[in-house]
């Protein structure tokens, strides 16, 4: 988590900005160039280019089915577009497999939980640090060595995820048992123990209260201000992503048709057709 | 009120992650083992042997390998059999290669050879899942008993298509052949129990283990999240085929003696190793221990109940044997379903509130 913040700090990028509230925003961190992504003759996403820069908070929205899952999917490696390019720390990035993405510091939620339900809270943050823990089989086996050694220094990390999360009391509770909400913020967690320097959030807030929302903002706020995480969301909430995010991309129908800061979004022409529908005369 | 993990405070990771964090069970376990250990080989007698403890023993490795690869990576097998003749034939020529060498080598090299043949039926895994995977390993038991029956090198050409195990030694003990004391076979089996429990159990425990549950339990979100799924599925197989390889070589050399395929690794043992982790409780260690006693006492329990106890013939004793046996098989299943680990499970939580469950 302190990675991020510390490159950002040993290369400022020219074209870098500070914030209305205080944060730096540095230079390009990933960049999508001219995606296009087919399933057979459906167009999932058409001729779309954007960039993530780094230290914000980038969101994608559109109506449903626009094609802003399939793009996250993309960015972690899931689906393999058919044309176009992702630049990830301004090289190209070739055809990976996603535990490859996840090894290059892409973490993400999902859209639908996806945790490991038949284990505890504490197993499925760890498993968030596999990236980091390389210990031989033989030494895991004996429990003797660079295994246990490794177990604790991440299971330290991993604490402070935790602690970070205020999710000490269900630590040690099967993942199965967990309410909607919590399970979220496990997720949230297990992401963040990879220590990303992306972090891809599909649908933080979905079938959530008010309350358990502005829980998930300030964390989401807090993670990219303590840590200096990049983070690129997917939201429906408008009110949440209006004040959470600095850059807003918008999608329908697998085109871009809007991208800027949140007050360009709203007045966007396109974008207010899009959502309330065009008269046709 | 003794059981609590009340007062005890754990102050680092190493003491939070321990086995047993519960000083009760901590005791209990210290003293299973001094009497495993140092009470039960001076009372054993071939029949305790032969009857109930070495096949228990054997039996656990053989379940703790398939509860690696089912219970805890959840790629179902249904080739345990084939594996452990593979396990079986590997010891039985290392054996006769090699008469001077420690029975310790030619059972742990019998478990590598078959785990390279487990991770050969393992690749594909990758493609397939469920019960298609399920499908594929069935092959594997049916190919590798019609290996071993057709080539007659791995029964080095004995003119009754059997293997024989000879009398081989550990630190100068007799631990095969018909010369054996109960108590070398026993302890020689114990041995292997306890340090591949503790295997199991330190593997389950780290991350390998993090690794096949995350793939057990949503594998592509496992894969997202950094899970090479190629690397994870085959080091279960390999793992779990190192186990039931050891339990193969084990069962032919140490329990049978004499074996000839078909007969001690066919599809019916696939058949009861599965019983025995689903009754026990999947992705459990201490569930592979609960099926194998539950599989291997149950029906000498009967027997003695039925036949010594109340004077009935044998014949419709093996009979009623199996009715009973499969009833209490569908009971277990419906009472509950996550096997007898999870009942000790309940009972353990239980315990924890006792004498005030409010």
């Amino acid at each position: 988590m302190t990675n991020a913040a510390t490159d950002m700090n040993a290369a400022p990028s020219p074209d870098s900005y500070v914030t209305a509230d205080g944060r730096t925003i540095g230079g390009v961190v990933m960049e999508m160039k001219n995606i296009t992504l087919r399933f057979g003759g459906v167009v999932a996403i058409k001729d779309i280019s954007f960039d993530i820069r780094e230290g914000e908070i980038r969101a994608i929205i559109g109506p449903n089915g626009a094609g802003k899952s399939s793009m996250l999917n993309v960015i972690s490696g899931f689906y393999k577009p058919q044309e176009g390019d992702v630049f990830f720390h301004g090289e190209k990035r070739p055809l990976m497999k996603p535990y490859q993405v996840a090894q290059q510091g892409i973490a993400r939620t999902f859209q639908n939980i996806a945790l490991f339900d038949g284990m505890s809270v504490l197993d499925n943050i760890m498993t968030g640090r596999l990236n980091n823990m390389n210990a031989s089989l033989i030494s895991q086996a004996v429990w003797w060595g660079k295994a246990q050694k490794e177990e604790f220094e991440n299971r330290e990390k991993v604490e402070k995820v935790i602690d970070f999360l205020e999710i000490q009391a269900i630590r040690k509770t099967p993942v199965g048992r967990l309410p909607y909400g919590l399970k979220k913020r496990v997720e949230l967690a297990r992401a963040l123990a990879a220590e990303p320097t992306l972090l891809l959030l599909d649908e933080p807030m979905a079938g959530m209260n008010v309350e358990e929302k502005e829980d998930m903002s300030r964390f989401i706020l807090d993670v990219n201000d303590e840590f200096g995480t990049t983070i690129a969301l997917i939201e429906h909430d408008m009110g949440v992503v209006m004040d959470l995010s600095d850059r807003v991309v918008v999608m329908d129908y697998g085109k871009k048709i809007g991208d800027g800061t949140p007050d360009e979004v709203r007045n966007n022409q396109d974008v207010i057709d899009a959502y309330l529908g065009v008269a046709h005369d | 009120m003794l059981y609590r993990e009340a007062g005890d405070f754990k102050t680092s990771y190493a003491k939070d992650s321990q086995t047993f964090p519960i000083k009760l069970d901590r005791v209990g376990y210290w003293a299973l083992m001094a009497v495993a250990f140092l009470v039960v080989p001076f009372f054993i007698n071939d029949y305790w042997a032969n009857a109930v403890f070495v096949p228990f023993l054997i039996y656990v490795i053989a379940a703790l390998g398939l509860n690696i690869l089912t219970g805890y990576a959840g790629q179902l097998s249904l080739g345990t059999g084939g594996f452990m003749a593979v396990g079986a034939y590997a010891c039985y020529k290392l054996m006769t290669s090699f008469p001077e060498v420690s029975m310790i080598i030619h059972v742990l090299l019998a478990g590598g050879i078959t785990a390279l043949v487990g991770v050969m039926f393992g690749l594909p895994s990758l493609r397939i899942k469920g019960f298609y995977l399920a499908v594929a390993t069935l092959a594997a038991q049916f190919f590798l008993v019609w290996l071993f029956n057709k080539v007659p090198w791995f029964y080095n050409y004995s003119a009754s298509g059997q293997i024989n195990a000879p009398e081989r030694t550990v630190f100068g003990i007799i631990v095969t052949g018909p010369n054996t004391e109960a108590w070398a076979k026993y302890l020689f089996c114990l041995i292997f129990v306890v340090v591949l429990a503790w295997i199991a159990r330190n593997l389950t425990r780290g991350m390998a283990g993090r690794k096949w549950m995350a793939i057990r339990d949503m594998d592509i979100a496992a894969e997202i999240i950094g899970v090479n799924p190629l690397k994870a599925k085959l080091t279960a197989f390999a793992v779990s085929s190192f186990f039931v390889g050891i339990a193969g070589a084990l069962f032919f050399s140490i329990y049978l003696g004499a074996a000839e395929v078909g007969e001690a690794f066919g599809i019916q043992k696939s058949f009861l190793i599965v019983f025995m982790i689903i009754i026990g409780g999947l992705g459990s260690i201490l569930g592979s221990f609960a099926g194998a006693a539950f599989m291997v006492l149950m029906p000498v329990l009967l027997k003695n109940i039925l036949v010594g106890g109340m004077g009935w013939p044998t014949d419709l004793a093996a009979h009623l044997e199996f009715i009973i046996v499969g009833g209490l098989i569908v009971i277990f299943l419906i009472v509950e379903p996550h096997g007898l680990a999870q009942l000790w499970r309940l009972a353990k939580e239980k315990m924890r509130l006792w004498p005030f469950p409010h």
